[in-house]
């Protein structure tokens, strides 16, 4: 989020559009039911059901799973249309001005540069026009033919009513209803938030459909801004710290990305990351980047990280290609990897083609899982009928299962959806032998560490060297290790302008990322985080709620990265004098000495509005962008693409090119691709679901959830069921290419067969909960039927949108092998 | 302060670290309290923590017994939203509302096991066996298919061959120490559910 759950009540426009907040984050949905009734605020939501969100909306809007892009780029051509952008914003903060270079091109769904073979982009073409001082050319009477918003309004025209309608099925007037809805808010004074979740990501085109939003806000002039933003309800409790703390392949903590192969020099890798302004006087932060990377190699390697050896820059792997989830299973069906481990995860049933991950996993020499409970990943091998049918004796795969406490038997931080960094509290004693994560890393670190230190082996010097100061190497606390995450001095720091002034004591702890410095004397080992615990101490475990503007700025309960600012942005919700544009809602002000208000500046508190710098401050363009350049895999501007399984199996939008069905740059293999199914034998789309009284497939293991939703199901709109001759409550098949599934159907008017260019299409909305161990009655893995087909860019699999065929089973007797 | 509101009295009582009883605080709640089961409650521990499942990231009171004195098993017997939380109020969905079932949930992990090739069962092993053998299978991997160099004689220094995936539901703290390990290893198949 670029907000906060609180802040949601500011709104004056809701939209809700990939994701079902009512159902599947109701305590956060309450602060859209304030914000309607305590600020006039109105909901529109667009979902291929209609949800609980839905129900209590002003307008709902059906549309096709998939087609996103295509309604909001439809949105984008309304506003630029229609004049409905606020100016001052998108002059001022966005690169709307800025020149792209003369041979970017975009002709039938494919960008300049593609490379069928590798499906991929050669990006050279996707940049702004460079002048000799190393500035972008920009135009800011916007005149010039090729400046981004003249590029952005010609891509766009193709996104007409009719189109949308064509693609999303969306009924004409009632996109230009929510269209009209969503220009109200470009005026200064009034805000729309867009809340999303995995409806959005779980998509061929999931990180282009966010991007869309984006910039339908960014025209609106509603990122920054009390009541706007960009606000990713995300799945699970601590996904948000997870990714802040980079457990992604090619990452590390605070968002640094590890070196490839050819980065073989280290002076070189820090250049290409500590970005350089393109634009006079910005600050484009990342120019910092030397003191988060030494501080975070400090924390880690200690003494052994140091000036001589860039700061052990050659113990960290490099990487020749993504090694992410998605490649990883691939490998490993393919005999390439023989051990994995899987800590509070469970990859049977959430990466997708459950089949293709039964022989993955079978595969491997040896398989390692920390669970509090009994996942079907742990149980794979373990043959449980209709619902696991394998054979344990064709299985070779060395299991170690690891009993691991659950959060109510531990101390730590979680980052929540409003990047938030609260503490929490053991409150009770595991049961049996389970130990914590932490200690489990530890202690098996520890023997690793002692078998290179007498056996030697590979490499063992980032091993034997990791910096290990905990006072109980198998027991680290929680509290060493937010002190340490957060940062402290490893000399005495003193200030670089007058060195007699000492700035932080040997040993203090760090109050900002301001503090880090690259020549080893600082430690910080995720630079994001620090001042989370700070000279002060542990400000995540702050309690104070009071709310002095009344805006919902609780600046004082726990700690919110970065620098504890609430809003990102926060310095374009003012104009370039500084004076907010919506005075009720202000977040900061410039008062003529220094920034002030609600939340902390995300801006240089003492820098003069009128000096110019842009409110984007992490950019190097210190504005916001339109145009992505070479930051997303297949293309600066969103395009719609078909899912990988589309009922048309052609793309309206670019009718005449074969390669730009589908995205032309997804993560995708060959097999795979062969697996996909078509619209003649699977004619119906199918979109996975979360039910309001679970939680993924943890609790079909706690009884009361178990009790409130015991049976596996599938919704299917009345239309559909007449055709198919099914009644509520009879049992159906629904399968794809990949596996089929059985369950009750239950039929409702909440899906509506829509008119896609003409043909009517069925969605079926598959609930996900529901697999072969736990309380609940045994079902299906949901993911049995879903493609091995991942975005371009996060390669986040595409669980929403794919083709299956449903029937009524005639024997209405459950499926053999039900435990029920 | 004898009719203050429950509120108040929790937020007296319990500390954010650790609650105390009311004969700690040395005076009798007040008629408001006069509920059978404020007493109950006020005889309890009280533990702020989160909800664990969706990243609205719900306040919580767990209550339990036990006073945290040494030798005393604190057990949980009672979970609610908490009140002072700027963000629920108060307020938990159906989903936090029955933690107090997954804590307690017959499907719980309690002590290690092992799966041998071809088996179809588990068998109890001990903590030390456990890290023992996971320490061994993984040394044993590293060693054999560690990448110093690739085919252009470039310093990678990477092991491919075995992965893991991250918990998104534990700690910072968690988290951290986990990369922080698995990285010195010098494994590129690491990732967490973000990317599901
Ligand atoms: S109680 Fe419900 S809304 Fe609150 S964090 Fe838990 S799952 Fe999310």
């Amino acid at each position: 989020m670029t907000n906060h759950w609180v802040d949601i009540k500011n709104a004056d426009l809701v939209l809700i559009m990939g994701g079902n907040a009512a159902e599947a984050h109701p305590c956060g949905f309450k602060w859209v039911t304030e914000a309607k009734a305590h600020n006039k605020a109105r909901l529109i939501v667009v979902d291929p059901r209609f949800n609980r969100s839905a129900s209590v909306a002003d307008v709902y809007a059906p549309i096709r799973a998939g087609t996103d892009i295509a309604f909001l780029g439809g949105v984008i051509n309304y506003l630029l249309a229609n004049d409905k952008i606020q100016r001052d914003y998108v002059i001022h903060y966005t690169d709307a001005s800025f020149i792209v270079r003369e041979d970017f091109a975009f002709n039938e769904g494919l960008y300049s540069g593609y490379d069928p073979d590798n499906r991929s982009y050669d990006k050279t073409s996707w940049e702004y026009e460079i002048g000799g001082d190393g500035f972008a050319h920009v135009d800011p009477t916007l005149a010039h033919p090729r400046c981004v918003l003249n590029l952005m309004k010609q891509h766009y025209s193709r996104y007409t009513p009719e189109m949308v309608e064509r693609v999303c099925g969306t009924p004409k007037e009632k996109f230009q209803q929510i269209c009209e809805m969503i220009g109200s808010t470009a005026t200064p004074t009034r805000a729309m938030t867009i809340m999303y979740a995995l409806g959005w990501t779980q998509h061929s085109v999931g990180s282009q459909m966010i991007r869309c939003g984006a910039m339908v806000q960014l025209l609106l002039g509603n990122i920054g801004v009390s009541g706007g933003g960009m606000n990713a309800l995300r799945g699970h409790s601590n996904i948000q710290g997870l990714t802040d703390l980079g457990l992604l392949s090619n990452t590390l903590p605070g968002y640094i990305s590890l070196p490839f192969d050819r980065e073989q020099d280290y002076d070189k890798y820090v250049a290409m990351r500590a970005y350089r302004p393109l634009r006079p006087n910005q600050m484009s932060y990342w120019q910092n980047f030397s003191k988060f990377f030494v501080s975070l190699q400090k924390a880690w390697w200690g003494d052994a990280a140091t000036a001589e050896n860039h700061w052990a820059y050659d113990y960290l792997p490099k990487f020749d290609k993504l090694y992410d989830m998605l490649q990883v299973f691939d490998m490993m069906e393919h005999g390439e990897m023989n051990g994995y481990l899987a800590q509070g995860f469970n990859p049977l049933a959430a990466a997708p083609n459950k089949a293709k991950m039964t022989a993955a996993l079978s595969k491997l020499k040896f398989l390692v899982i920390m669970d509090p409970l009994v996942t079907e990943t742990s149980e794979f091998w373990r043959n449980y009928g209709v619902h696991n049918d394998v054979d344990s004796s064709k299985i070779q795969t060395e299991v170690i299962r690891l009993p691991v406490t659950c959060f109510a038997e531990e101390d730590g931080a979680l980052v929540n959806s409003g990047r938030w960094l609260q503490w929490h509290w053991k409150g009770g004693e595991p049961p049996g032998e389970a130990r914590t994560d932490i200690e489990i890393m530890a202690e098996l670190f520890n023997r690793l560490r002692k078998l290179y230190q007498t056996e030697g082996g590979a490499f063992p010097d980032p091993i034997v060297n990791l910096s290990w100061p905990y006072i109980r190497p198998n027991k680290p606390t929680p509290e060493e290790l937010a002190k340490e995450y957060s940062g402290r001095a490893l000399t005495e720091l003193v200030d670089p302008k007058n060195p007699t002034n000492v700035v932080r004591k040997r040993g203090e702890q760090l109050a900002g990322f301001g503090e880090l410095r690259d020549d080893g004397s600082t430690a910080s080992g995720c630079w994001i985080f620090c001042g989370a615990w700070g000279p002060a101490g542990n400000l995540m475990a702050r309690r104070d709620n009071s709310d002095p503007t009344g805006i919902g700025q609780t600046l004082n309960w726990a700690w919110s990265w970065p620098a504890n600012r609430r809003v990102l942005y926060n310095r374009a919700s003012c104009d370039a004098n500084g004076k907010p544009f919506n005075p009720e809602r202000m977040l900061i002000a410039w008062n003529g000495k220094q920034w002030i208000g609600a939340d902390t500046p995300d801006f240089k508190v003492d820098d003069d509005p009128t000096a110019g710098v842009g409110p984007f401050i992490m950019n190097q363009e210190g504005v916001a962008r339109f145009f992505a350049r070479g930051h997303m895999t297949e293309g600066p501007f969103p395009e719609h693409y078909e899912p990988f399984e589309s009922p048309l199996g052609y793309n309206p939008l670019s009718r005449n090119e074969p390669r730009a069905v589908s995205n032309p740059a997804a993560r995708i293999f060959k097999a795979d691709r062969e697996a996909l199914g078509n619209v003649a034998q699977f004619p119906h789309v199918a979109t996975t679901y979360r039910l309001t009284e679970h939680f993924h497939y943890w609790t079909k293991h706690v009884r009361l959830n178990a009790i409130t939703q015991p049976e596996q199901f599938v919704e299917i709109g009345a239309a559909l069921a007449d055709e198919l001759g099914i009644a509520a409550g009879d049992r159906v098949r629904v399968s794809s290419n990949r596996g089929h599934i059985e369950a009750v159907a239950v039929v409702t008017k909440r899906i509506r067969a829509l008119n896609i260019d003409g043909k009517t299409v069925h969605t079926v909305g598959i609930p996900i909960h529901w697999g072969f161990t736990g309380l609940a009655r045994p079902g299906y893995l949901a993911n049995t039927l879903t493609p091995f087909v991942g975005d371009g860019n996060s390669q986040t699999p595409e669980f929403k949108a794919f083709l299956v065929k449903v029937e009524k089973i005639a024997d209405a007797s459950p499926a053999s092998g039900q435990k029920t | 302060m004898s009719d203050m509101t429950r509120r108040q009295f929790l937020a007296i009582t319990g500390s954010g670290l650790a609650g105390s009883s009311l004969a700690l605080l040395g005076f009798s709640p007040g008629p408001a309290l006069a509920e059978v089961r404020e007493f109950k409650l006020s005889r309890a521990t009280e533990t702020r923590n989160t909800c664990p499942y969706c990243s609205v990231s719900c306040g919580l009171l767990m209550y339990s017994h036990g006073d945290r004195s040494k030798n005393a098993t604190a057990s949980i017997f009672h979970i609610e939203g908490d009140p002072d939380h700027p963000v629920n109020r108060g307020t938990l969905c159906p989903k936090g509302a029955a933690l107090i079932d997954f804590i307690h949930s017959p499907s719980r992990l309690t002590h290690p096991e092992y799966r041998a090739p071809g088996s179809d069962r588990w068998q109890r092993i001990s903590w030390d066996e456990a890290l023992e053998r996971v320490a061994r299978l993984m040394k044993q991997d590293r060693d054999a298919n560690f990448i110093a160099r690739n085919a252009a004689g470039q310093t990678v220094n990477r092991w491919l061959t075995t992965g893991m995936l991250a918990a998104s539901a534990s700690s910072n703290e968690a988290g951290y120490i986990t990369h922080k390990v698995i990285r010195s290893l010098g494994v590129l198949a690491f990732d967490n559910q973000a990317r599901v």
